[in-house]
C-alpha cells in the first residue's frame, strides 16, 4: 500500500554534489561538436608552438627570480625556483585549460574567444600535466583563489576576460530561464519542452518534471498549434512517456501500455489517480444485519461514513474512523467486511438467485463469495475455489465469520478441475487473477514487476480459465446460464481480447448486458486496429480517475447452447465442428475477430509493399509442384524413399485422430450423466444417528 | 470426508448438548418456519475437523478430491488426537440459535471478553435466571449480538452473593479468535 513518491514529503534538497554539476556543466558547454573540434585544434597548435614560445616566459620568470635574489638571499638556486614557478603556472594552467573539471568549460570558451592573442595564455600552458598529476581533491574555489594570488601581470587580462565570459553566460542563462517560465504560461505560445532535458546523472527535479509533463500533454492536445515545427507527435509521446517513467516510477513498457489506453490528458489523470488511495468501503453482511443498523452502530463508535453510492444498497464509504475498522466488535461479529467498491460489481452483475448452484473460480479472500452467499440468502450452493491454499485459509475465515453456510471451499486448479470435478452450474463467477494494473494505488509494486512475459502468460491463463468457466455453466438452467468475467486490470489484453477469444472458441456464448446501468464506461469495440465484437460495448470498464473505484472490468456472458463437440464425419473436422453453431450465434453479432485490413499508407499516400499486397497473383500450380519436390527432397535427406511414403501416411494418421476424438467425446458425455445420479445411501445411516441423538438429548434433559 | 463413528458422535453431542439442551434435535432435523420438515443437516468428519452442512451440499462435495476439499458448510470443532472434542468459535452461529442459557454483557465488559478474558460478575448485564453451575452458556452483548460461549463456574443463585470481581463464566471461545487464532483456526 505504498504511497506514491509525490505524496511523501519531499524534504530539503540534497546537498549539491559538485562532481555531478561540473560534469553536467562540462557536457552542456562542450555539447556542440564544433567547439570541441576547435579546442582540439587549438591544443595541437599549442603543442607545436610551445617549444618556440617557451623562451619568453622563462625569461620573465628568471628576471623575477633574480630580483628576488637581489632583495634577500635565499638558499636556492635559480633552477629550483624555475621549477617552482612552473608549478605555480601549472595551477593557473588548470584554470585556463581546465584539467580541473569545473573550469574546463570556461577555459575552452575563453580559448575560443582569444584564438589570436594566445601568447599570454599559452605562455603558461606549455608544461604538461603528466609530470605533475593534479590533486583533484582541491575544491575549485580554493584552487582558484590560490591561483589568483599568484597571478602575474601576464595573465590578468585573460582571467578577467574569462570572468566576463562567465558572467555573460550566466546572464544569458537567467534570461533564457525567464523566457521559458513566461512562455509556459502564455497560451498560444509554443513551449519548447525539449529544451530543458535533464542530464542523465542528475537527480530529476520533480516539480520541473511535472511541469514538463503537463506542458507536453497540453501540446499533444493541440499539436498543430503548439508543437515545434521539427518535432512529430511520436517525439512528444516519447518525451512524456520518459517523464512519466521517471516521475511515477513505472517501467517504460507498462507506462506505454497504459498511456495508449487513453487520450494523453486522461492518461495523465489515470497516472495521478494511481498515486492516491481509493476510499475505504465496507459491505454490510445482510445475513447478519442491515445497513441502517450497521451504520448506526459504527457511527456510535466514532466512524464517519455514508452510503457508497446509488448503485449499491449494501456499501458504506468510510471517511474517517477513530477505531481500527478491522477489529471492531461488529467486524468480529461478522456484520460487515472490508471490501473494495469495485469488487461489488461482478457479483451485482452475476446476480445469483436463491437455490441456485454457483461457482466462484478464484474466490480468495472471499469478499465476492460471501456477497453471493448473502444474495442467495444462504440457500443453494456456492463452490468457492482458490488455487492457493494459504489464501484459501483467509477465505474460510471470512466465510465463517460472515455466517455463510452454503459454501464448499476447494483448493483446485480451476483450469483443469472444472467442469471435470463438478459442472452444470447455474452461474459462474470468474474474477480472474490478473496483472493488477487497476489496483496500482493499492500495490505500487505492479509498476515495476510486470513485464512483457506477464502480459502474455497471464492472459493465456485467463483464457484457459474462461473456457473452463464456460464449460462449467449449465446452458439449460431455468434461472441462470450466466457467467461473469472480471479482472482488476485495465489493459485490453486481459479484458476485451480474452472475451473476444472465447467468443471465437465458444460460439455458444454471447455477451449480455451487465445490469449495472450507467455506472462505468463501455468496453472497447476496437483497439489499435483490432476490431472486437460489436456487443463488447455492453461490458463495463471502471477507472480510478473516472469512477474513483479501482480499475476494473466486468463482462457478463450467457451460455445459449451446449459446447459443440467436433464431429468426426468429414475431412475438415475443425471447420464443420464449429460452423453450424457459429452460424446460429451469428444472428446476434459477428463472432469472428475482424482485423482492420485497410492498407497502411505512406506519407505520400502510396501503399507500401507489404506481404501479398503489391505482389501479383500467386502461381498455385507451380508452387504445388515445388512444394512437392521440396517434400521429396526432405524425405530423401532423411533416408526415406519418398515414393513409398508420400501418399499413405496422411490418411492413416487422420483416421486415427478421428477415432480418438469420438472416444473422448463419448466418455465426456458419460461422465456428465453419471454426475446426475446422486448417492441415496446416506439416508438409512442418518436415521440411526437420529435415534441416537434423541436418546442423548433425553439424557441431557435428565 | 466421512460420517462420524459411534463414539465420535457421542463425545460431540455431549459437548453440544451442554449448550443446546433438548433442542439438539433441531440441529439434525430442523423444522422450517412453516412447520414442515426442513433440509436435513448432517455432520461430517474431514481430517480431525467436524463440519455441519445440509445433506445436499455434502452430496455435491463428494466429487471433490479429499485433499483439495478444505471446508463444507460450517466447521463445528475438532477432535484431538486423544479423542476429545473441542468446539470452535466457528460453531457459534450453530449453537447460539438453540442456546438454552444466555448471558448478556454490559458494554464495558465486551472488550475484556473479546480479548480472551473470562467474564466477571460486574460485567454481566443480565442472564438466564435458572442457570446451574458448570453449564454451557452463550454470551451476547446488550444488542443481542453473539460474542462467544463459555461455562458457568457457579449457579446463578450462588453468583449473586459473590463480589463483583469474581469470575462467573469461564471462556471457551470468543469472537476475538477470528483475529487472534487466524492462522490455526482452520488448519487441518
Amino acid at each position: 500500500m505504498g504511497k506514491g513518491r509525490r505524496m511523501k514529503k519531499q524534504g530539503p534538497p540534497a546537498p549539491l554534489d559538485e562532481s555531478k554539476i561540473t560534469t553536467a556543466f562540462k557536457k552542456r558547454k562542450a555539447g556542440d561538436s564544433e567547439s570541441a573540434s576547435k579546442v582540439t585544434a587549438v591544443k595541437k597548435r599549442r603543442r607545436s608552438d610551445a617549444d618556440e614560445e617557451e623562451a619568453a616566459p622563462k625569461k620573465s620568470a628568471l628576471k623575477k627570480s633574480k630580483s628576488n635574489e637581489k632583495k634577500k638571499p635565499v638558499p636556492m638556486d635559480s633552477d629550483s625556483e624555475d621549477d617552482m614557478d612552473d608549478d605555480e603556472f601549472d595551477d593557473l594552467d588548470g584554470i585556463s585549460e581546465g584539467s580541473v573539471d569545473s573550469q574546463e568549460g570556461i577555459g575552452r570558451l575563453s580559448d575560443l574567444e582569444d584564438d589570436e592573442d594566445e601568447v599570454d595564455d599559452d605562455s603558461v600552458m606549455d608544461s604538461d600535466d603528466d609530470d605533475h598529476p593534479r590533486e583533484t581533491m582541491f575544491s575549485d574555489d580554493e584552487d582558484l583563489s590560490d591561483a589568483e594570488e599568484k597571478l602575474t601581470a601576464a595573465n590578468i587580462e585573460g582571467l578577467s576576460r574569462k570572468l566576463d565570459a562567465e558572467k555573460k553566460l550566466e546572464e544569458e542563462e537567467a534570461e533564457q530561464e525567464m523566457q521559458d517560465a513566461m512562455q509556459t504560461n502564455i497560451a498560444g505560445d509554443r513551449p519548447d519542452v525539449f529544451a530543458d532535458q535533464t542530464q542523465p546523472g542528475l537527480a530529476p527535479d520533480l516539480q520541473l518534471l511535472r511541469q514538463r509533463i503537463t506542458d507536453t500533454i497540453r501540446i499533444l492536445g493541440d499539436l498543430k498549434g503548439l508543437g515545434q515545427p521539427g518535432k512529430s507527435r511520436a517525439d512528444y509521446v516519447d518525451l512524456v512517456l520518459d517523464d512519466i517513467c521517471t516521475y511515477y516510477g513505472y517501467t517504460r513498457y507498462l507506462a506505454e501500455k497504459l498511456f495508449n489506453l487513453f487520450t494523453p490528458m486522461e492518461a495523465f489523470a489515470f497516472f495521478e489517480a494511481n498515486e492516491t488511495p481509493r476510499p475505504v468501503v465496507i459491505r454490510t453482511n445482510t445475513l447478519r444485519t442491515n445497513r441502517r443498523s450497521l451504520a448506526q452502530a459504527l457511527i456510535n463508535r466514532g466512524v464517519v461514513l455514508e452510503p457508497v453510492g446509488k448503485w449499491s444498497k449494501v456499501g458504506l464509504q468510510v471517511f474517517e474512523s477513530a477505531v481500527p475498522l478491522g477489529a471492531t466488535p461488529e467486524y468480529l461479529a461478522g456484520h460487515y467486511i472490508l471490501q473494495a467498491a469495485s469488487s461489488f460489481l461482478p457479483v451485482m452483475a452475476l446476480a445469483p438467485q436463491p437455490n441456485e448452484r454457483v461457482l466462484d473460480m478464484a474466490a480468495a479472500p472471499g469478499g465476492k463469495t460471501t456477497y453471493m452467499s448473502a444474495l442467495m440468502r444462504n440457500t443453494g450452493c456456492v463452490i468457492a475455489n482458490d488455487a492457493s491454499k494459504p489464501r484459501a485459509k483467509g477465505l474460510i475465515g471470512n466465510i465463517h465469520r460472515l455466517g455463510c453456510k452454503n459454501t464448499i471451499v476447494t483448493n483446485l486448479d480451476a483450469r483443469t478441475a472444472f467442469p471435470k470435478a463438478l459442472g452444470g452450474f447455474d452461474r459462474v463467477l470468474l474474477d480472474a487473477p490478473c496483472t493488477g494494473t487497476g489496483v496500482i494505488s493499492k500495490d505500487a509494486g505492479v509498476k515495476t514487476s510486470k513485464n512483457e512475459r506477464d502480459f502474455l502468460a497471464i492472459p493465456h491463463m485467463q483464457r484457459q480459465l474462461l473456457l473452463a468457466a464456460i464449460d462449467s455453466v449449465d446452458h439449460s438452467s431455468k434461472t441462470g446460464g450466466y457467467l461473469v468475467y472480471s479482472t482488476c486490470s485495465v489493459t485490453v489484453e486481459e479484458n476485451e481480447a480474452v472475451v473476444q477469444y472465447v467468443l471465437r472458441k465458444r460460439p455458444n456464448v454471447k455477451i449480455v448486458d451487465t445490469g449495472l446501468g450507467d455506472f462505468g464506461s463501455p468496453g472497447f469495440t476496437s483497439y489499435m486496429g483490432k476490431k472486437f465484437d460489436a456487443k463488447m460495448a455492453l461490458t463495463r470498464r471502471y477507472f480510478p480517475h473516472r469512477e474513483n473505484v479501482d480499475g476494473f472490468y466486468v463482462c457478463k456472458l450467457k451460455k445459449t447452447g451446449p459446447t459443440p463437440v467436433a464431429k468426426p464425419s468429414d475431412d475438415d473436422k475443425t471447420s464443420t465442428g464449429s460452423r453450424p453453431a457459429r452460424r446460429a450465434s451469428a444472428q446476434g453479432a459477428t463472432t469472428d475477430e475482424e482485423i482492420d485490413k485497410t492498407p497502411i499508407l505512406n506519407e505520400d499516400g502510396t501503399a507500401p509493399n507489404l506481404e501479398g499486397g503489391a505482389f501479383g497473383p500467386f502461381e498455385e500450380d507451380e508452387d504445388a509442384e515445388r512444394i512437392a519436390r521440396a517434400e521429396r527432397n526432405r524425405l530423401r535427406r532423411k533416408g526415406i524413399n519418398p515414393k513409398g511414403v508420400l501418399n499413405k501416411p496422411k490418411k492413416a494418421a487422420k483416421g486415427q485422430a478421428q477415432l480418438n476424438e469420438t472416444a473422448d467425446s463419448n466418455t465426456a458425455q458419460e461422465k456428465t450423466e453419471e454426475k446426475e445420479e446422486k448417492p441415496v445411501a446416506e439416508k438409512t445411516e442418518k436415521k440411526e444417528k437420529k435415534e441416537k441423538k434423541e436418546k442423548k438429548a433425553k439424557k441431557a434433559v435428565k | 470426508m466421512r460420517p462420524l463413528s459411534e463414539t465420535e458422535m457421542k463425545t460431540m453431542f455431549e459437548k453440544l448438548a451442554n449448550y443446546t439442551g433438548a433442542s439438539l434435535n433441531q440441529l439434525i432435523a430442523p423444522t422450517s418456519e412453516d412447520g414442515t420438515e426442513g433440509e436435513r443437516m448432517v455432520f461430517r468428519l474431514q481430517g480431525s475437523r467436524v463440519y455441519y452442512a445440509p445433506l445436499a451440499l455434502v452430496n455435491y462435495a463428494t466429487s471433490i478430491p479429499r485433499d483439495q476439499l478444505l471446508c463444507i458448510g460450517t466447521q463445528i470443532g475438532k477432535f484431538s488426537k486423544t479423542g476429545r472434542f473441542f468446539l470452535n468459535i466457528t460453531s457459534l452461529s450453530v449453537i447460539e440459535k438453540h442456546a438454552r442459557f444466555k448471558a448478556w454483557l454490559k458494554p464495558n465488559g465486551v472488550q475484556p471478553f473479546l480479548y480472551g478474558g473470562s467474564v466477571v460478575r460486574a460485567h454481566i448485564g443480565r442472564w438466564s435466571e435458572d442457570c446451574p453451575g458448570s453449564q454451557g452458556i452463550v454470551i451476547y452483548d446488550m444488542n443481542d449480538t453473539p460474542l462467544g460461549f463459555g461455562v458457568t463456574t457457579r449457579s446463578t443463585a450462588e453468583a449473586r452473593k459473590l463480589e463483583p470481581t469474581a469470575m462467573v463464566i469461564a471462556r471457551q471461545a470468543d469472537c476475538g479468535e477470528w483475529l487472534r487464532e487466524e492462522d490455526t483456526l482452520f488448519t487441518t
